[in-house]
């Protein structure tokens, strides 16, 4: 019986679908049978950021009403062979789903799969209810942002009234350098503030343009600092213990002080 | 320049000048509020409980009083000021007799 994992972040844009894409993609890697599923009805992504938007059919609506079968719906990935996605459908709404539907969905795919990896669309409303309804444990994805953070704190709220307790956070886009020169919020700030366990680190890079422009996720790439962080959450969802990553480039003045022993 | 110099080499720390400083004290004011949140609806439903339930014991200034939620860093609390018009003598004793 696999496992259900949600995530959320309540804003947008803060990279919950790249967020969804990358670690499922790692859990494939590491041999895991997966299945992404995008409940962001009537405004699809996740597709797109995994190249495999040519290739939908049916959708989760189409499932959940009976139109087809599940496995009908299901589209294997390109790379991987036990890797799956459920798209969302485009023509509908967020109402098209019930909470009651995605438990059932949810129960199905993980007696299918080893990890069941729910994109949630942003927002509290009946998106969100949808895509935590059958999950048993939460991502909550933010960015150093005031507002980001802010929303990441209401939807911990809202996590754990649905029972949904110890959500973990991955802070997504961090840039190390404006963190040293104090003008971004730093990791033990925003640990503090949610108090709440942190899963994972992602530094800002332009791999994840690159790889979105592609559809291909930078989890793969080798030579990326955002994929090498994906790399380590997708290792420590599965239970591994992997220390965060140094995220600070060995820079000429850190070089510097070394030598004259600062 | 010397500034510039420690800046460079990372001697300086702790700039209270930092931007970081001003979002975290803006983030730590909004969620206060966020998390303390109570509608006015609510609010008011309170203090009609509190109105009626204080008022067995003492005559209150009813328009006086005053209920909300005060948060302290960590804690919220509920605040209420209630002036009293007149202590009522063995106010419950008297509801138990009759």
């Amino acid at each position: 019986m696999g496992e259900v994992i949600v995530v959320t972040s309540g804003k947008g844009g803060v990279g919950k679908t790249t967020t969804t894409a990358n670690i499922g993609t790692g859990l494939a890697v590491m041999g895991n049978k997966v299945v992404l599923v995008d409940t962001d009805i009537g405004l699809r992504n996740l597709d797109v950021v995994m190249g495999l938007e040519n290739r939908i059919v049916y959708d989760i609506v189409d499932v959940v009403t009976g139109n087809c079968r599940l496995k009908q719906a299901l589209i294997k990935d390109k790379r991987f062979e036990d890797l799956f996605l459920l798209p969302a459908a485009q023509t509908k709404d967020k109402t098209a789903v019930s909470e009651e539907q995605m438990r059932e969905l949810t129960q199905q795919l993980k007696e299918e799969f080893d990890y069941v990896i729910i994109d949630c669309p942003a927002g509290i409303e009946q998106g969100f209810k949808n895509a935590i309804a059958g999950a048993q444990r939460a991502i909550v994805v933010t960015t150093p942002e005031v507002a980001a953070v802010r929303d990441a704190d209401r939807i911990i709220g809202l996590l754990e009234a649905a029972l949904l307790a110890e959500p973990k956070l991955i802070v997504n886009r961090l840039r190390p350098s404006m963190v040293k020169k104090g003008d971004m919020m730093d990791i033990d700030d925003m640990i503090e503030i949610l108090a709440i366990e942190l899963l994972g680190v992602v530094p800002e890079d332009e791999a994840i343009v690159i790889s979105t422009n592609k559809g291909e996720p930078a989890v793969l790439d080798k030579q990326s600092k955002a994929g090498e962080a994906y790399r380590n959450i997708s290792k420590r969802i599965t239970g591994e213990h992997v220390p965060l990553m140094n995220l600070e480039a060995d820079g000429f003045f850190r070089r510097l002080r070394r030598l004259f022993g600062a | 320049m010397f500034e510039f110099i420690q800046r460079a080499l990372g001697l300086k720390k702790d700039d209270p000048t930092a931007s970081k400083n001003t979002a975290k004290e803006r983030l730590r004011l909004v969620l206060v509020q966020d998390r303390a949140s109570m509608s006015p609806a609510t609010l008011e439903a309170l203090k009609e409980d509190l109105i009626r339930v204080i008022s067995e014991y003492m005559e209150i200034d009813q328009t006086g009083l005053e209920v909300s939620l005060s948060s302290e860093d960590e804690s919220v609390a509920l605040v209420c000021n209630i002036p009293i018009l007149k202590l009522k003598r063995n106010a419950k004793e008297q509801e138990t007799a009759s």
